[in-house]
C-alpha cells in the first residue's frame, strides 16, 4: 500500500494539520519510505496471536466514584489562549 | 568551587551531611557552571531562585529527604508548578503549568534542588536533538583531532549533556524507545528506565501511553539508584502505575554476579556490525564472566520486527496523544483571519508542530485509519506479543541479557536526515521498551575516535535490582574516567 497526494491531504485534514501544496510531494515521498519499511510486519506470522494493547497484566484498576479535584476555574484557565466569562473561548461556530 | 560539580550524586549526599558544604554552595556552583556552559544550549530555561530558595530550604533544615540539597536538572516534558514547560515544541511555549507532575514532586518530597528545564526533542521524538524548536543541544564531547559538534543523543540530550558536562548532579529523562539509555550511551553516564509503571506518567506530557516510562540519568550507577528509588512509586492518577512496594535500590547494590546467568542475544549481532561495538560488547562479556556469571547463548526471533512495530504503535498512540494539542485550552494559537473554529484547529497545528512530529502524527492517524487498522495497528500489537514473548522464554535461561546500547558512537549534525536512518539509531533499545522491561546503559569504553560507548543491561520485569547489579559490574570492570 502506498500513498498519493490525496491521500496525504486526506490524513493531514484527519490531523487537523494544514498542509501547503508545496510540503505534499515531499510528505508523500517520506511516509511512502515510512509505510513501505513497516510493510515488512506483514510476513510474520501472527496466527493465534492476541494483540498487545499494554505490557501490564491483568485489567485496568478502578477507583472509587469520589469528587477528589474541582474548584480551580483560574488554574485551568490561566494557560487559555482565549478565555471569557470563565469560559474557554473559540472563534464563531455556525455551521 | 568547581571541583564540586565534579562530585558524584552519593558523594554530595556524604558532603552535605557531614556539612563539608551548604546545599546554596552546591546549587551556586552548578548555576555557575551552566551560565559558563550555554552554548551547550542543555538547558531551556534555568531556574536559578527557584534552586537556591530551595537549597536555603535545606541548608536551615526545613527541607530534609534522601535527596536533600542535590541539584537536578529536569527534563522539559515533565510539569513542574510555575516553571515554563514546552516539551521542546513551540506549540507549548509559554505554558506554565499549575501543577507539578508526580515524578517531579517525588523529587521534591525527596528535598532536591531543581536547576531548570532540559532541552529535548520536540515532544520525545528524535534522537539526536534536532528536532526541539529551542535549538539543538551540543554535545559536550568531541571526537579525538575533531573540532566538529556531536549530536548529544536524544530524546533526552538537554539531560545527557548536562549530566555530562557537569551542569547537574544528575537528571530526569524519559524513555519511550531509547531515549534515556541511548543519549546516556552517547555522552559516557549512565541511565536507567524501570519496569513500565513504576514511574507515574501523571503529569509527564505523553508522547506514547503504552511505552513511556521516566527514570534518571547520572555519572555513576549508584546515583541512578538513588534517584530512581525517589522517581518511582504507587500513584493513583495513573491508571497504569504499578501498586507494589519500591526497594531502596541503592542499599541493595551489590555488583556482584556470582551464579548470575549473563544472556546474550544472537539476533544482535547485525550483520555489519560496526567492528568497535562488537569489540566492546565482548569486552563486557568477559568482564561478567569474570565475575562469576555464566554466559547464555539466546535467541530474541522477532528483534528484526521491534523497529517497524515500535514506528506504528508509537505513531498511532501519539497521534491520539498530541491531538490535545488544538489552540483550545493550553498552548499557542494561531487563527487564520476570517477562520473558523476548524481552520484554527489546523492553522495551530501546523505552526505549533514541528516536521517530525507532524510526520508521526500523520504515520499514526494512517495506520488508525478506517480500512488500515487492521493492516498495521492489529498486526503491530501481534508482533509486540510476540516480542515480548521472546524476552520471556529468554529469560527463561537468563537472568539479565546483554547488548550494545546504540550502533555506533555520537554523529555530527545532519548525520541522518533521512528519517529512517534516524529511526535505525534505536535498533537494541527499542524491544525492551516495547515489552516494557527495565533496562539500563552503562558507560564502557570509548571508540577509536574517543568517544563514549555503552552497554545495555536488560531485566525481567521489575528486577530492576538485577540490571543495577550487573550495571555496576560493568562499572567497575570498564573504570570509566574519560570525561569531555
Amino acid at each position: 500500500m502506498s500513498v498519493d497526494s490525496q491521500t496525504v491531504r486526506k490524513i493531514a485534514r484527519l490531523a487537523r494539520i494544514a498542509v501547503t501544496d508545496d510540503e505534499v510531494p515531499g510528505l508523500v515521498e517520506q511516509l511512502n519510505g515510512i509505510l513501505g519499511w513497516v510493510e515488512q510486519l506483514g510476513e510474520v506470522d501472527t496466527k493465534g496471536v492476541e494483540p498487545m494493547a499494554s505490557v501490564m497484566p491483568g485489567s485496568l484498576r478502578w477507583r472509587a466514584d469520589e469528587v477528589t479535584d474541582g474548584g480551580i476555574q483560574d488554574k485551568v484557565l490561566a494557560n487559555a489562549p482565549d478565555a471569557a466569562s470563565g469560559f474557554f473561548a473559540v472563534p464563531k461556530v455556525i455551521e | 568551587m568547581s571541583a564540586l560539580t565534579d562530585l558524584s550524586l552519593a558523594q554530595m549526599k556524604a558532603g552535605l551531611a557531614a556539612k563539608q558544604f551548604s546545599a546554596v554552595e552546591l546549587a551556586q556552583a552548578h548555576l555557575d557552571a551552566m551560565a559558563a556552559n550555554r552554548h551547550l544550549n542543555a538547558y531551556i530555561v534555568e531556574t536559578p531562585e527557584l534552586a537556591l530558595r530551595q537549597a536555603k530550604a535545606v541548608d536551615d533544615g526545613s527541607r530534609t529527604g534522601p535527596l536533600a540539597g542535590i541539584p537536578l536538572g529536569i527534563k522539559d516534558l515533565f510539569a513542574v508548578e510555575g516553571v515554563q514547560t514546552t516539551a521542546g515544541s513551540n506549540i507549548l511555549k509559554g505554558f506554565v503549568p499549575r501543577y507539578e507532575s508526580s515524578v517531579t514532586a517525588n523529587l521534591l518530597r525527596d528535598g532536591a534542588v531543581f536547576l531548570g528545564k532540559l532541552n529535548m526533542d520536540e515532544f520525545a521524538m528524535g534522537s539526536s536533538n534536532e528536532t526541539s524548536a529551542y535549538g539543538r543541544v551540543i554535545s559536550p564531547w568531541k571526537a579525538k583531532g575533531s573540532d566538529a559538534e556531536l549530536v548529544p543523543g536524544g530524546s533526552s540530550g538537554g539531560s545527557a549533556a548536562a549530566v555530562s558536562a557537569r551542569l547537574c548532579a544528575g537528571a530526569t529523562g524519559t524513555d519511550t524507545g531509547g531515549s534515556i539509555r541511548q543519549p546516556a550511551a552517547f555522552v559516557g553516564i549512565a541511565g536507567i528506565k524501570p519496569t513500565y509503571g513504576r514511574a507515574s506518567r501523571w503529569g509527564t506530557i505523553a508522547f506514547a501511553s503504552s511505552l513511556d516510562q521516566a527514570g534518571p540519568m547520572a555519572r555513576t550507577v549508584t546515583d541512578c539508584a538513588l534517584m530512581l528509588t525517589s522517581m518511582c512509586g504507587f500513584d493513583p492518577k495513573d491508571s497504569t502505575s504499578l501498586d507494589i512496594a519500591v526497594p531502596d535500590w541503592a542499599a541493595g547494590l551489590t555488583g556482584s554476579m556470582k551464579g548470575k546467568r549473563v544472556g546474550i542475544p544472537a539476533e544482535y549481532r547485525l550483520d555489519g556490525m560496526d567492528a568497535e561495538i562488537a569489540a566492546l560488547w565482548d569486552q563486557g562479556i568477559a568482564w561478567l564472566k569474570a565475575e562469576g556469571a555464566e554466559i547464555v547463548s539466546v535467541s530474541l526471533p522477532h528483534t528484526k520486527y521491534a523497529l517497524p512495530t515500535y514506528y506504528i504503535v508509537a505513531p498511532a498512540e501519539a497521534s491520539s496523544n498530541l491531538a490535545r494539542y488544538d489552540g483550545v485550552r493550553y498552548g499557542n494559537r494561531v487563527t487564520p483571519k476570517g477562520g473558523n473554529v476548524h481552520d484554527m484547529y489546523a492553522a495551530t497545528r501546523a505552526a505549533g508542530f514541528g516536521k517530525e512530529v507532524k510526520r508521526r502524527i500523520m504515520i499514526g492517524t494512517y495506520v488508525l485509519s478506517a480500512g488500515f487498522y487492521d493492516a498495521y495497528y492489529t498486526q503491530a500489537q501481534k508482533v509486540r506479543a510476540l516480542i515480548a514473548r521472546d524476552f520471556a522464554q529468554a529469560f527463561e535461561q537468563c537472568d539479565v541479557l546483554l547488548t550494545p546500547t546504540a550502533p555506533s558512537p555520537a554523529f555530527a549534525f545532519g548525520a541522518k536526515a533521512d528519517p529512517l536512518a534516524m529511526y535505525l539509531n534505536d535498533v537494541f533499545t527499542v524491544p525492551a521498551s516495547l515489552a516494557g522491561l527495565p533496562a539500563m546503559s552503562v558507560p564502557a569504553g570509548l571508540s577509536a575516535s574517543g568517544l563514549p560507548l555503552g552497554l545495555q543491561i536488560i531485566g525481567r520485569p521489575l528486577d530492576e535490582m538485577g540490571v543495577l547489579d550487573a550495571g555496576l559490574a560493568i562499572e567497575r570492570a570498564a573504570g570509566f574516567t574519560a570525561r569531555p
